[in-house]
């Protein structure tokens, strides 16, 4: 039987019916096809699903989609400006090479997100912290800790 | 993945009854980043999972001379909360370094004592911090120490139908001190090799020299260095993880110490007894010689840390020696 929950996705509100089983990861990815958003171990381990739950990075793929109704999510797809610019944590990672394959992206610049918008001038362990649930395969971390590190104007 | 519903009671009570109503078709849910995991990798097949995040107030940390941690407190909760890195350090410790933030952000402390793994990173703080956990049935309530909390591995003594709905950890006596080290081959997203917990009450803050503690020498060193000072340990309690069936107290290691001055020789044959009273196993992540071996060293160093913490309390927020 379908359940019906409602939440705000980056700045618009939402209704779905939805499988009561599904992951929030699920329901981005298949049900409303938004898929900026990455599975990779679907486990909880690796940050590649990571979204922003009313602001606070979490994982989507162990998150049950049931528990978002009535609050606020954003993922990468909601970063983007009215007029279309990319954010300035996006541009960041491109002027700094930190993005290869780009699998692990859009999870590391939400965390990064997050960090920066509690802590906008964070030290380097304070980032590498931030990232710690967020795996990436191909830069070896340092292009990434540069790019946040620029972003935050420092 | 299995299909299952999802119900989200208001009330404590309207989840007992729900959770009596479908027994053991049901599982009861918090953060969900166990059950999810194990749902995912078909450990577990329930019908129905039970939320208590619709239920209100249950995410609240307070402090009243006891500290109070309702069921749905996050790690990441308790890793920002000040009065818990201050007064009870190994707590904090603990969450630092468990999973990462996207895990924090959602994985709450009673549900990483329900699911009672042996390796739980907040098990032993909160036995060296003598916590009591508040249960809940349809019977009525009642309130265990955590050290008869765990019965086994991945078992407690929470009935069918029962949930936890409070952790009370007393007000430390005065100039206690404690901390928790997880032995892990990573910084982050590992799981412990070890885990040991220290929780050391002295006669009180003051010594002649404390910046003696800020030596880089060995703690033999050190501790020689303080002996004339005579501290005397008013209380101690030692917590080891991942060494036995569940997480254990050092009982014999700890009753060495109790009403002792602080030695060299002495705190190495506190630590020498705890790693024989532990019963480690051979496991992937490690054998048991060698948990022995590390539990005698970093039963060592977290006393060490533990009265930095009493005597340089300033250091307690930014720790710069593992000892
Ligand atoms: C990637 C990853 C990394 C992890 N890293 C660590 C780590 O470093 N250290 C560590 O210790 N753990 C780790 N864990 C395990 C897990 O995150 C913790 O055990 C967490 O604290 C569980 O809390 P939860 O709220 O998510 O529990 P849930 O999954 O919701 O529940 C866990 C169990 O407790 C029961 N339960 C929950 N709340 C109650 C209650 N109030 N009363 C009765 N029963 C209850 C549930 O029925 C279930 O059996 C990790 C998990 C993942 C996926
Ligand atoms: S896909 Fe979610 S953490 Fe790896
Ligand atoms: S850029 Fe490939 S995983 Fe990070």
């Amino acid at each position: 039987m379908k359940k019906s929950i409602s939440f705000v996705l980056n700045g618009e509100p939402v209704r779905a019916e939805i499988e009561p089983h599904l992951t929030l990861l699920h329901l981005l990815r298949d049900e409303l096809e938004l898929t900026g958003t990455k599975e990779g171990c679907g486990m909880g381990e690796c940050g590649a699903c990571t979204v922003l739950l009313d602001g606070r990075p979490v994982n989507s793929c162990i998150l049950p989609a049931m528990e978002v109704d009535g609050k606020n999510v954003t993922t990468i797809e909601g970063l983007i400006d009215a007029q279309g610019n990319l954010h300035p944590i996006q541009k960041a990672f491109i002027e700094h090479g930190a993005i290869q394959c780009g699998f692990c992206t859009p999870g590391m610049v939400l965390s990064a997100k997050a960090l920066l918008d509690e802590n906008p001038k964070p030290t380097e362990e304070e980032i590498r912290n931030a990232i710690a649930g967020n795996l990436c395969r191909c830069t070896g971390y340092l292009q990434i800790v540069q790019a946040i590190k620029a972003a935050s104007n420092q | 993945m299995k299909k299952f519903d999802y119900l989200k009671p208001r009330t404590i009570d309207e989840a007992l009854s729900l959770l009596n109503q479908y027994g053991k078709r049901a599982k009861l849910v918090a953060g969900g980043t166990d059950v999810m995991v194990m749902i995912k990798q078909k450990r577990i097949s329930p019908d129905v999972l039970i939320s208590l995040s619709g239920i209100t107030g249950l995410d609240q940390i307070q402090y009243d001379g006891a500290l109070r941690i309702g069921p749905m407190v996050t790690h990441r909760q308790i890793e920002k909360s000040q009065v818990i890195r201050k007064e009870f350090s190994a707590l904090a410790d603990a969450v630092d370094v468990l999973g990462s933030i996207q895990i924090r952000n959602v994985a709450t402390i009673a549900g990483n004592i329900c699911n009672a793994a042996p390796s739980a990173d907040t098990a032993t703080p909160l036995l060296v911090l003598g916590a009591q956990v508040k249960i809940k049935g349809l019977k009525g309530e009642r309130t265990v120490s955590i050290e008869s909390f765990f019965k086994g591995p991945g078992e407690t003594v929470l009935e069918e139908g029962e949930l936890v709905t409070e952790l009370i950890i007393p007000k430390p006596l005065p100039f206690t001190g404690s901390a928790y080290w997880k032995h892990q081959r990573r910084l982050a997203l590992d799981l412990p090799i070890l885990g040991v917990s220290v929780l050391l009450s002295l006669d009180r803050n003051r010594i002649s020299c404390p910046d003696i503690l800020c030596a880089t020498s060995p703690i033999s060193t050190v501790l020689h260095a303080m002996e004339q000072e005579g501290l005397v340990c008013k209380e101690v309690r030692i917590g080891l993880g991942v060494a036995a069936p569940t997480p254990m107290r050092a009982i014999k290691a700890e009753g060495l110490l109790r009403g002792k001055r602080i030695s060299d020789e002495l705190l190495q044959e506190v630590a020498e007894t705890a790693s024989n009273e532990a019963q480690p196993r051979d496991t992937i992540r490690a054998e048991a010689w060698y948990r022995r071996e590390m539990i005698r060293v970093l039963v060592r160093r977290m006393a060490m840390r533990s009265i930095e913490r009493v005597i340089r309390p300033e250091e307690t927020v930014f720790p710069t020696r593992a000892w």
